[in-house]
Parts: C-alpha cells; structure tokens; sequence
C-alpha cells in the first residue's frame, strides 16, 4: 500500500516523488498538477486552508487540462457580450461557476486568492450553490487573469450567463421569505394580545381596552391576510377553476371565514375573535411550503449547468483564414481547427489531419480513440494529438450532446410521480374534512346556532393536514440535512423514499468503481539495466504528447533525458531518438514492428491495458497500466449486499478490463460493451420484473440511464449532466456512504410512518372533540402547533 | 392599565420597523447562502494579530498540527 497525495487523496504512484514544505513538513504529492497547486498556495501564503479544510480537494488534473485552452478567448468583447455585465466604463461584473469546491476552506481559499490580485473590487462565492459573482476594473485586470489565478490553485471557472429561470427563482425565493417574515412577525405580535385577552377574561379586563385590542389585532392580521395568505387564495381558486380539491381549499376556507368572522366581532365588539389562529396558521403552513420550495430550486439549478459542456469559442477557418467565432455562431458546413486540447464544438467530419479524441464524456471508454479523416466525431469530446480540420455537420439542436440531454428530458418526464399520488389522495381527505365541517356546523345550527360558527372553526382548523403535511417533508429535510454532511447530497424529494426501497443497485465503472485514471501499475523488465532506466528512456520518448497513457510514464520517471525526432502514429504509439538510438513506445505490436523480436508474456493474455518500450533488437520493457479501483469499493459492495441489496455492475468497457474489476470487487453480475441504451433497456427490464433499481455512474453516456433508474446517484466529482440527470449527488466520492444513505433511507421511512401514524391518531381524537364543541379555536391551534411540532421533534432524531 | 394604549402602539412600530428590515435583509441577498458564513468566520485572517503570534511567520505557525 502506498502512501496518499497530501492534496488530493489519491495514490501516490510508486517511484514518484513530487514533495511540496507544507508547515514545516515535507508533503508527498501525486503528480505534477497537486504539487503545482500545493506550491502556489503555500507561496501565496495561504497555507491555512490545509488546517481549515474538511475534505481533501480534487485532483487538479482537469483544472491544468483546461488551462491549456486558451482562457484568453474569455477577454474577448464578442464573448463577453453573452455574459459579463459592464456598470461602468471599466467595471465589470460577471457570474462563475466553480467546480471543485469540497468544503468550506475552498471557499476561503478562492477569496482570499483572488481578492489579492489588483483590479478585483469584489469577489464572493455562495457555498451553497457553488457559484461566484466577480467584479474587477477592465482597465487593471482582465478576466482571464482572474480565471487562470483560480485554475493555478486547482479549481475550474466557468463564466455563465446567470439566465431568465435563475433569476425566476430568485424572485420566488425572496417572496416567499418576505410573506413568511410577515407572518411570523405578525403572528408573535398576535399571539402576545390574544395571551394577554385570555388572561383578561379570568380576571376582568375594561371592555375598552378588550375592544382597542381587538382592533390592534385586526391591524395586524391584515397584511398576514393579504399579503402572506394570498398565495392560499389563489391556488384555491386556481384548483376551483379546474374543478378539483386541493389541500389549500380548506386552508383558505379556514383562514377567510376566521378572517371575516373575526372582523364581525371587532366591529360590533361582541363575540370570539379568532386572529392568533389565523396568522399562526399562516405561517406553520408558509414555513412548510418553503422548505419544499428550496429543495426544488437546488434541483433545479443544477440542470442548467448541462450546457456549458460545449466550448465557447471555436476557431473558424475561411480561405486559409483563421478567426474565433462563437461557438454557437457556427453553421453547418463551416470549417473548424481544433488544437490538441481543445473541445471539439460540434458535431462533424474530419477533413485533414489524423488524432486520437477523448470520447469518454460520451462513451464512457476511458482511453482515446484513433480518428482520420473521413471520421466522425462528436461535439464536446477532446482532441488530444494532433490538429484537426474538421467541417461541422450538425449544430446546436441536431447534436449528439442535445440528443443525450433530449433523452434525459424524457426519461425525467417518464418518471413515475408519487407527488401526483400524494395529490390525490390529498384531494379526498381535504373532501372528507370539508364534508364534515359541513355535517358539524349544519348539526349545531339546527341546536346551538350561537356556538355553530365556533365549532365548525375548531373542527377545520384541529383537522387541518398540517401534522400529516408536515410528516414527510420534516422527516426528509432533517434526513436530508445529515446526510448532506456526510458528503450524500439529495436534489429530489422522492429519492430517500425510492432508496429506502430499493433492491438492485447498479454501478457503472469507469469514475465509479475506479478512480477513472490510469495509474502505472508494474514495469516489467526485460533486457534493460533497471526498471528506472527503462521508464526515463519511455518518458524521454512520451514527453510532449497528450496521450494519457504518455501522461502517466512522464509523471513517473524520475529524470527525463533528452529526445529528438518524435513521431506519432495515431492510435499506435510514439518513436523517437534517445541517446542517439531509435525507440518505440506504444502497443506491443507497434513496437515489434521495429524489431521482430517474437517475445510473448503473460500479463499480455489478460488484456489489461499493456505499454511496450523497444529498441532495433530486442522489445526492453513492458508497462502495466490499470485504473485503480476507490479505496473503499469492496467494503461499500459488501455492506451493499449485507443490506439485502443485489449488485450488477454494467460498463462500455471491453470484457476483459469488466471481468477484471468485477473478480477484485466480488461482484458476480458484471455486463461489458453495453452502449447507454442497452444499459437503459437493461434497467428497465428489471423494472418490469418488479425490481426497484438504483443506478450509480458518472459520466454524459450514464445520463440517460440514471434519469431511468427509479433512484440515481452521481459521482461528485462527474460531469455536471450526470448530476443533473441524478436523484442524488456524492459529493465525497467515498462509495460506503451509499450505504450508508441506504440505512438512513430506511431509518427516514420508519419515522415517516411513526409521524403519519401520530397525525392520524391526533385528528382521530382532535376531531371528535372539536366536532363536540369541546375545543375553543385558540385550543385547537395550540393541539395543532403542539402536534406539528411533535413530528419535527420527532424528524430531529434523524439528524443525531 | 392606560399606559397599554401608549405601549401597543409603540409595540406594532416596532413590528413595522423589524419587517422593513427583514425585507432589507432579504433584498441585499444576506438570505442567498445559508452556509457559507457559518464557516466563514471560524477562518481567520488575523492570526499575526493574536497576542504572542506577532514575530511568527506566518507559514511555521503551526507545525505537526494536523486536523
């Protein structure tokens, strides 16, 4: 066992050494990139966010990736039109998304960073969003300065435009927040009149200061009527209209006749005043309405991260021209340059130049593939090689990536909704109430009518659903609340009901089960002198290519020697000349081209993924390459099953690389070479036979297939479509808190039921009372606040 | 028990003036991030200024401290 990156966690390869002095200790790093980011914060002397962080950061690797792209394209003024927002001649201000942020010491870390450069006049992050607002002074700083600072410490900026639905839901969120304030305010200020009304009855209050009173209340209450109940009314009468009940009905029945009633009693100063139930009434019903309301939002902010994928500028060729265009400016039939890199911006056909493209976004695969000309390829992957000219066949709509979102699109809308179940029935209870009202109030007006009124206000406020509305959402956000710190993020409100309930999850691969990073796991030497000459003279040949495979021996020699007359062939490999001899790296096929030397050996009949190193003679070494799989992979499946949860594994990948994983990991249903459909109709089919099927992957080509699963979680660290498309979102990446999530799911559901079975009992008895006129309004909003605030307390146990 | 019709008064200005400055508090965006500042303040900029830390760099602060 190896030791972990002090950065970034992950496995420090062996024969590595990358050491950053971190207070006063030396640091092993994994890579080039985790030293890098170490080294800049450490000299910014902001070594702090080491002793502040929670979690341990991302591998920079992407962020270094993305450097390369020219960031400068973000100064232009026809890019910056879509998204940055001039206040004055110089100011400047914009919106970002940031990825990589774990923990609160990110946030810390990125401030303190960027308000150090000069120019930034303001720069905040929202650490529950994970976006940032920027604003600087054009003249001092430009925007591509504050991007690369953030990418020099590992983080990844993307500029977006904030969009008319964000600022929507904005709006909302304020609204709802002013009504609630309103009512809770009004409500507290209420409750101490009509307190001190209830003493003044025992002991004799002057009938003048009964009736100012009155009339302070009366004050009061009518903002919370008209300004915080408003929103009752109108989906009352909306529901009205459609010729349904809804719960909002009685809510408004209940509220408005108190409301008129009460006035009655002020005016002539005679009779029950009901202003505390009202306003109370208001704002446990507000408070419960907006916390399924946030919950909406998270969920829905998410999904608009999908298009960002595509790059924003695209190097648009004419006559021999070259120009940078927007990307979504271009046409079909236009031509476009793609450098090693860069993302391809469209969908198209290659027409000069040969390379190998990084597909894994969409497929899966994690190793590039080999395109020439004549070949297809899709929007959004990366080039790695070697230039491309490539014409663009398909744009915005038609593109494959729209095609991906289309189908997640419909998966979500195919999903089955509980809400609407919940409608329903709540639509017959709310029937139920109201017919009863009906029966109580026609009784007593036929034998009491003096007390009629009275009571039929008691019998709809004590049965009002508010316990048995409270009883899921609070039980859901304190579960959802605990398991958000735990690193298990939920962005839809049905997924702990659905994974308390499930009994076949799903796991895809590559990011999931494994890191989704090569690591080089053996050289075997053959006829070199040591294993450390035959990896420097590998590395000497790989140095300046993209491939990751390259990537991985550069990162793990120790000393590079010098190298000339480089010469890719795609697909294949590099030669070069070390020393003044030729060598080959790349496929063992390649290589043997060079000598004919007929070796075999065995780790070359497992097909795991094998790099060969050979001279004229003899083939010298042979390198191991695998992707590692996450530390606590085999703990999580085991707790899995141990749950009573049966577990398949399903992949893009070749067989033998599937089988592989699945032997280590002990899992005996493992599925190779499956495209994102097949893994869909392979879900579904389990559906049919009745089975709840929860589903976790992280790449573009799992969208569809998690958006199919009845419950799906992402991986945090995937792409942003897998976590929209996604019930759930694990942040930590730490696969045994699924299990966990799983345990909570089920402790979640019992309470619900507890706090059902509570709700049904109270109105069972409440009702009854209140329809013998045994309980006051007032009493009947406390037995109804007393028993809402039962199921929260109750919900709390979750959170220990 | 006259005073009542002086303080009650008093009392709903006082509600007024605290709604004025929830909505305040929810226009300028104090409601936008729920988190970010409870974490916030246990990060401190000031570590040079805490009494007894004044000459120590501010990299050697804190060594073996590993949390």
């Amino acid at each position: 066992m190896h030791n972990n990156c002090y950065h970034c966690d992950l496995p420090v390869p062996p024969g590595a050494s990358y050491q950053v002095t971190i207070d006063g200790r030396s640091r092993e790093m994994c890579c080039p990139g985790c030293q890098a980011v170490a080294q800049a914060i450490v000299d910014n002397g902001l070594t702090d966010f080491y002793r502040y962080r929670t979690e341990k950061s991302r591998n920079p690797q992407q962020a270094f990736d993305e450097a390369k792209k020219t960031l400068s394209l973000y100064d232009r003024p026809e890019l910056q039109k879509s998204f940055v927002t001039q206040d004055n001649e110089n100011t400047r201000h914009a919106s970002l998304i940031l990825e990589g942020i774990v923990c609160a010491a990110c946030v810390w870390l990125n401030e303190r960073h960027v308000m150090a450069l000069a120019g930034v006049s303001e720069f905040r992050i929202n650490y529950s969003t994970r976006r940032a607002t920027v604003k600087w002074d054009d003249s001092l700083v430009k925007l591509s300065d504050i991007l690369n600072a953030i990418t020099s410490i590992g983080y990844i900026a993307h500029p977006f435009d904030p969009g008319r639905q964000e600022q929507l839901q904005k709006k909302e969120r304020s609204l709802a927040m002013r009504r609630l304030a309103v009512a809770g305010l009004g409500a507290m200020q209420v409750m101490m009149l009509a307190v001190a009304m209830y003493a003044g009855e025992n002991q004799g209050m002057e009938e003048s200061l009964k009736n100012f009173m009155r009339w302070v209340s009366l004050l009061i209450t009518v903002p919370v009527v008209f300004y915080s109940s408003s929103i009752f009314f109108k989906s009352a009468w909306r529901d009205l209209k459609h010729k349904q009940l809804g719960m909002d009905v009685p809510v408004s029945l209940a509220i408005g006749s108190a409301f008129l009633a009460s006035i009655q009693a002020t005016v002539i100063a005679h009779g029950e005043i009901y202003y505390d139930s009202v306003t109370m009434f208001t704002f446990f019903l507000l408070a419960g309405r907006y916390l399924e309301m946030m919950t909406r939002h998270r969920a829905g902010q998410a999904a608009e991260e999908l298009i960002r994928l595509l790059p924003m500028a695209a190097t648009l060729v004419v006559d021999g021209q070259e120009e940078v265009v927007s990307a979504g400016d271009l046409r079909c039939g236009d031509c476009v340059r793609v450098r090693p890199g860069e993302t391809i911006p469209a969908d198209g056909i290659i027409i000069d130049g040969n390379s190998s493209v990084d597909e894994s976004l969409m497929t899966g695969e994690s190793v590039p593939v080999g395109r020439t000309v004549k070949s297809h390829v899709i929007g959004g992957s990366i080039n790695i090689d070697s230039p491309l000219l490539v014409r663009v066949e398909k744009t915005g709509e038609d593109t494959v990536l729209s095609s991906i979102v289309r189908l997640l699109d419909r998966a979500q809308t195919e999903k089955p909704k509980l809400s609407r179940l919940a409608d329903r029935v709540a639509g017959w209870f709310v029937g139920i109430i109201l017919l009863l009202a009906g029966l109580v109030g026609w009784y007593w007006w036929q034998h009491d009518p003096t007390n009629a009124f009275r009571i039929t206000l008691s019998v709809l406020v004590v049965t009002c659903p508010c316990a048995l509305s409270l009883a899921t959402p609070a039980a859901l956000v304190a579960a959802t609340g605990q398991l958000t710190r735990t690193g298990l993020l939920i962005t839809r409100g049905h997924a702990l009901e659905t994974l308390s309930q499930a009994d076949h999850i799903i796991f895809d691969k590559t990011g999931t089960l494994t890191y989704g990073r090569l690591q080089l796991q053996e050289v075997i030497n053959l006829h070199c002198d040591s294993a450390q000459q035959a990896l420097a003279i590998a590395a000497a040949v790989e140095t300046g290519s993209e491939h990751p495979v390259a990537r991985v021996i550069v990162e793990s020699a120790d000393q590079i020697p010098d190298a000339q007359q480089h010469l890719t062939t795609t697909g294949q490999g590099v030669q070069a000349v070390v020393n003044g001899k030729l060598y080959r790296v790349g496929k063992p096929d390649y290589v043997r081209e060079l000598n004919n030397d007929p070796f075999t050996h065995t780790v070359l009949e497992n097909d795991r993924t094998v790099i060969a190193l050979g001279d004229g003679k003899n083939t010298l070494a042979l390198f191991v390459m695998d992707d590692l799989v996450q530390k606590n992979a085999a703990d999580a499946i085991k707790d899995l099953r141990g749950l009573g949860l049966s577990v398949s594994l399903l992949s893009g990948d070749r067989k033998p690389v599937v089988d592989y994983i699945a032997k280590q990991l002990g899992i005996s249903d493992a599925h190779a070479e499956m495209l994102p459909g097949q893994k869909l109709s392979f879900i579904q089919s389990l559906q049919h036979s009745g089975q709840t099927v929860a589903m976790v992957g992280d790449g573009v080509n799992d969208a569809p297939v998690l958006a199919g699963a009845q419950v799906s979680i992402a991986m945090g660290g995937g792409t942003q479509i897998a976590h929209a498309s996604a019930d759930m979102v694990l942040l930590s990446g730490n696969l045994s808190h699924i299990s966990e999530g799983v345990v909570m799911s089920r402790r979640t559901l019992s309470v619900i039921r507890q706090n059902i079975i509570w709700a049904l009992v109270y109105n069972a008895v409440a009702m009854p009372m209140a329809a013998a006129g045994w309980v006051a309004p007032w009493m009947a909003a406390i037995g109804m606040s007393a028993s809402s605030l039962i199921v929260v307390l109750n919900a709390l146990r979750l959170t220990r | 028990m006259n005073i009542l019709y002086l303080l009650i008064p008093i009392g709903i200005i006082f509600l007024g003036v605290a709604i004025g400055l929830f909505v305040w508090a929810i226009r300028s965006g104090q409601y936008d991030d729920m988190e970010g500042p409870a974490h916030r303040i246990l990060m401190d900029d000031d570590d040079p200024k805490i009494p007894g830390n004044e000459n120590k760099p501010e990299v050697e602060g804190n060594q073996g401290d590993e949390r």
